[in-house]
């Protein structure tokens, strides 16, 4: 198959069709909450809306965000060629209404309607040893993403020192904010470490674990544990009503810091988790 | 569940509460943050029938033009309210509308807003497009749409059994106000 239809594939996937651990953990946090409240009754409709989108191959949440590809490929290839591939595909999944038009000129407000546009789509390459091309794709909600934060520690208001307390003291302070807004239950991405752009870059790559797949290192396993099970004693819930289920998991993770700087980069994804793998090997695509 | 038919009586949007659930049906009207500006800067008129006891709908869809001309919805679940803050109060009294449906809630000048000219906010689920689309029977006509953009543009649709629930009435309760103050405790004692 043609790579422009590949990607394509994977953008319609990516936008309509839920992936099962995402499911599976909304499912679980409906059972938990009671007949008749609020925020039973939004899971119910959250479900049927998942099983609809899957079923009619629309896009699950009309918000179908900002796009985002991670593309890992071999030697000898060039960007050019995966840029103008995805480039035709973004356009004819806007034709095809898999996407909404969200590329606009920041200067003029012109919405460009095809989702093509200075950056648009963010393209994040990396080159690697293997004899295959790994294609990712984050469709990143405006919602969402308006409230994602980053944090210099120490930070006094919160006192939260540079340290990994302290590193929790802020993700809570963040999920607090993030309240009513961004479409809970959230998914949260943590970067420690980097600089400005890089601790936000390590924070949205962590969507690319499933639920539940934790850390290797066992403090930061650890961490992510205590994160999820005190923030789901939030009760903020579904859209902020009030509910059992505040984030449906937490992803932490670290890299080098310069002495003089310490961030921690909060990533925040709303229920309609719309991340998408493909590997193409030896023209064979395998979607995740 | 409450059902309630458009155009709205004050008599009964004054009787809703924080927490009630409702299907709304009738013709309603999309509204972003273009639209809100010109609302309150221009007060168009072409838009003026279609609001008059009747409820915007912060949205900004996925739609789809059919061979004929004709439009429908696609995907089309509500956007984040709070960046209509500065306008809302203004554009509810100017076009007399009787409520305002997005996510998120709204602040302090919204609600005063609400209480004073008789409106309520009603919260659709964030995020459940294609439900919420189903729910959109007919698109009447879109106004501004080559100069605003799809997602911008004022979408005049027909919707039944849209579901929603309240969650700013018209006597100044704010649920996501209350939440936000049970929560701000919690997060100190697991801090």
């Amino acid at each position: 198959m043609e790579l422009r239809q590949s990607i394509l594939e994977l953008i319609r996937k990516a936008s309509t069709d839920l992936s099962q651990d995402v499911e599976n953990a909304i499912l679980n946090a409906f059972n938990k909450e009671k007949e008749g409240t609020p925020a039973r009754s939004v899971f119910n409709t959250i479900i049927e809306n998942i099983r609809m989108a899957r079923e009619q191959s629309t896009p699950m949440c009309q918000d179908t965000g900002a796009l985002i590809f991670y593309i890992d490929f071999p030697v000898g290839g060039t960007e050019k060629f995966y840029t103008e591939a995805i480039h035709e595909a973004a356009k004819e999944a806007t034709r095809l209404q898999y996407l909404r038009p969200n590329a606009v000129d920041s200067i003029t407000s012109k919405n460009s309607g095809n989702n093509i546009g200075i950056n648009a789509p963010y393209i994040h390459f990396r080159q690697w040893n293997k004899d295959e091309v790994r294609i990712q794709l984050i469709l990143k909600g405006g919602g969402s993403e308006n409230v994602g934060s980053q944090y210099k520690l120490p930070n006094s208001a919160l006192k939260a020192g540079r340290d990994l307390a302290g590193v929790r003291k802020v993700i809570i302070d963040a999920v607090l904010n993030a309240q009513g807004l961004g479409c809970a239950p959230g998914i949260i991405g943590v970067g420690i470490g980097g600089d400005r752009v890089t601790s936000y870059i390590l924070s949205k790559e962590q969507f690319f674990r499933k639920i539940g797949q934790r850390n290797p290192n066992k403090l930061l396993a650890g961490l992510e544990i205590g994160l999820y099970n005190d923030l789901n004693k939030l009760g903020i819930g579904p859209m902020g009503f009030g509910g059992k289920t505040t984030v449906l998991d937490v992803f932490v993770n670290t890299q080098a810091r310069h002495p003089a700087s310490f961030f921690v980069a909060i990533s925040y994804t709303c229920w309609a988790f719309r991340r998408k793998s493909m590997i193409i090997k030896k023209q064979e695509v395998i979607y995740d | 569940m409450i059902k309630l038919n458009i155009p709205i009586s004050e008599e009964d949007i004054r009787k809703l509460k924080v927490g009630d659930e409702v299907f709304l049906s009738g013709i309603i009207v999309t509204a972003r943050d273009q639209a809100h500006k010109l609302m309150v800067e221009e007060k168009p008129d072409f838009i003026r029938d279609f609001l008059n006891e009747s409820v915007i709908y912060h949205c900004g869809p996925v739609v789809r033009k059919d061979k004929d001309g004709t439009w429908s919805f696609v995907s089309a679940g509500p956007t984040t309210s709070i960046r209509e803050e500065p306008y809302q109060a203004d554009v509810i009294c100017e076009y007399h509308l009787r409520g305002v449906i997005g996510k998120g809630g709204m602040g302090e000048k919204t609600s005063q807003g609400l209480q004073k000219c008789g409106a309520v906010y009603f919260h659709a689920v964030g995020g459940a497009g294609t439900l919420i689309a189903n729910s959109v029977k007919k698109v009447i006509n879109v106004f501004k749409l080559d100069e605003f953009g799809s997602p911008e543009a004022f979408w005049v649709i027909e919707v039944k059994d849209f579901p929603l629930i309240v969650t700013m009435d018209s006597h100044g309760a704010r649920l996501h106000k209350e939440i936000l103050e049970r929560t701000k405790k919690i997060a100190k004692e697991i801090s």
